[in-house]
């Protein structure tokens, strides 16, 4: 049976792509937070999984307003990067999708009242990509598949903080079911607190961050009692962003263990965070 | 931070982290985008989308005010649009995700408009986001 072997929570704002891009990941600006994922690479090397399921928000690429799905699984053979109206260069390899495991996963889903849309053509943008690159900087082609799962973060009302970690948890109990023998990883992306708009742009909130960080680890459904607004207060606009991860760590159990923690600020606009859990 | 310290226990093993409630009284200090701002703000989010297409790039750039009457904005987002007026961007309906794209093909990086519209310097932008991790 497929078992999960950890996650990894983490920041994606696009300036990262943009340094990627340029090659700055040395550069003293940079330095801190790309360092910070080497403890991540040797956790790779060691859990070696062969499938990722992504929990992240899509920015206006796959999805606008006209049609806008709460919970979206990708079903398709392969996901690719697409320009997000900044014109970066082509930067990664198609990703490799799984439609049987996806399509198990959407009727694990419904049956445990998910009812979630299912996208068998969808771009991913860079908060699915950036992290990705940041877990395999080098590779050459991706040494994983994997399932997108896109919350929406665009439009209110969003999911509650408590159903996004639910949906986690239903994720878990799927991928346990699976009849393969697949080693999967969790990656939730975004946070920490940050805001682009509006007059309090540039609303960093470090001790709430670094208490959501800690309560994530031991007593997540603390943070799930949060309301959407109380969490866009604590945490800014985009800082809502707190329920990828929440969804991340739904799917492995109640107890885990902390393998690595990172926070640095700032990156761009934004507070960046770091996890990596065992169950 | 409106955090006090929490005292409850009685819901299983779990703390009950107690916050004030949330006060977000000014909508354009901190925009919350909600149906009402998605239906006004529908045409020009859709211009906006369309920017991530490289020849609706150049088509835009090319002649603005075309490129607007295409997508139908009213006067107050074609007045923003034109002044790449952050905070009047947003009081017309747009979203933050789509005004991204805009300011991408302005030349504008999200210091850029974060200074814009707190009404200072980049330079003092930058400086308050570096003091916010000390």
């Amino acid at each position: 049976m497929a078992h999960v072997v950890g996650a990894v929570t983490t920041a994606h704002v696009p300036a990262i792509g943009n340094a990627i891009a340029k090659g700055l990941q040395n550069e003293p600006y940079w330095k801190t937070f790309f360092d910070g994922f080497a403890p991540v690479h040797t956790w790779l090397e060691r859990v070696r999984p062969d499938m990722v399921v992504v929990f992240y928000n899509d920015h206006g690429l796959n999805f606008f307003l006209d049609k806008l799905p709460t919970f979206a699984v990708g079903a398709a053979g392969e996901y690719r990067y697409g320009d997000e109206g900044w014109g970066l260069p082509e930067m990664f390899a198609p990703f490799m999708g799984d439609p049987a495991f996806s399509w198990h996963l959407t009727e694990a889903l419904v049956r445990d009242e998910f009812d979630v849309t299912t996208c068998q053509e969808m771009l991913v943008d860079h908060a699915f990509a950036l992290p990705m690159s940041l877990l395999w900087p080098n590779a050459a082609a991706w040494p994983v598949k994997t399932i997108p799962i896109s919350i929406n973060t665009v439009q209110h009302p969003l999911p509650s903080a408590k159903r996004c970690f639910a949906l986690g948890r239903a994720v878990g109990r799927a991928i346990q079911a699976f009849p393969a023998d697949l080693r999967v990883a969790i990656l939730g992306t975004g946070g920490l607190s940050h805001q682009l708009d509006g007059t309090r742009a540039g609303f960093i909130n470090k001790e709430f961050d670094l208490m959501c960080m800690e309560k994530i680890v031991y007593d997540p459904v603390a943070l799930t009692r949060f309301s959407n607004l109380e969490l866009i207060e604590q945490a800014g606009s985009q800082g809502v962003e707190l329920l990828m991860w929440l969804a991340a760590r739904g799917v492995l159990g109640d107890s885990v263990t902390k393998v690595h923690s990172r926070y640095h600020i700032p990156i761009s606009n934004t507070a960046a965070g770091l996890l990596v859990l065992e169950p | 931070m409106a955090l006090r310290p929490s005292v409850r226990k009685d819901k299983g093993q779990s703390e009950e982290i107690i916050l004030a409630s949330p006060t977000l009284p000014d909508e354009l200090a901190t925009p919350v985008f909600d149906g009402v701002r998605a239906q006004s703000g529908y045409a020009l989010n859709k211009m906006c989308y369309s920017f991530n297409d490289a020849k609706n790039r150049a088509a835009f750039l090319a002649d603005e005010d075309a490129y607007c009457t295409k997508f139908a904005l009213t006067d107050a987002q074609r007045a923003a649009v034109k002044a790449r007026n952050v905070l009047e961007l947003l009081r017309a309906g747009g979203n933050i995700y789509y005004l991204a794209k805009l300011a991408g093909l302005s030349g504008l990086s999200m210091q850029d408009i974060g200074a814009q519209q707190t009404g200072v310097s980049v330079a003092a932008f930058k400086e308050k986001l570096l003091a916010a991790g000390v």
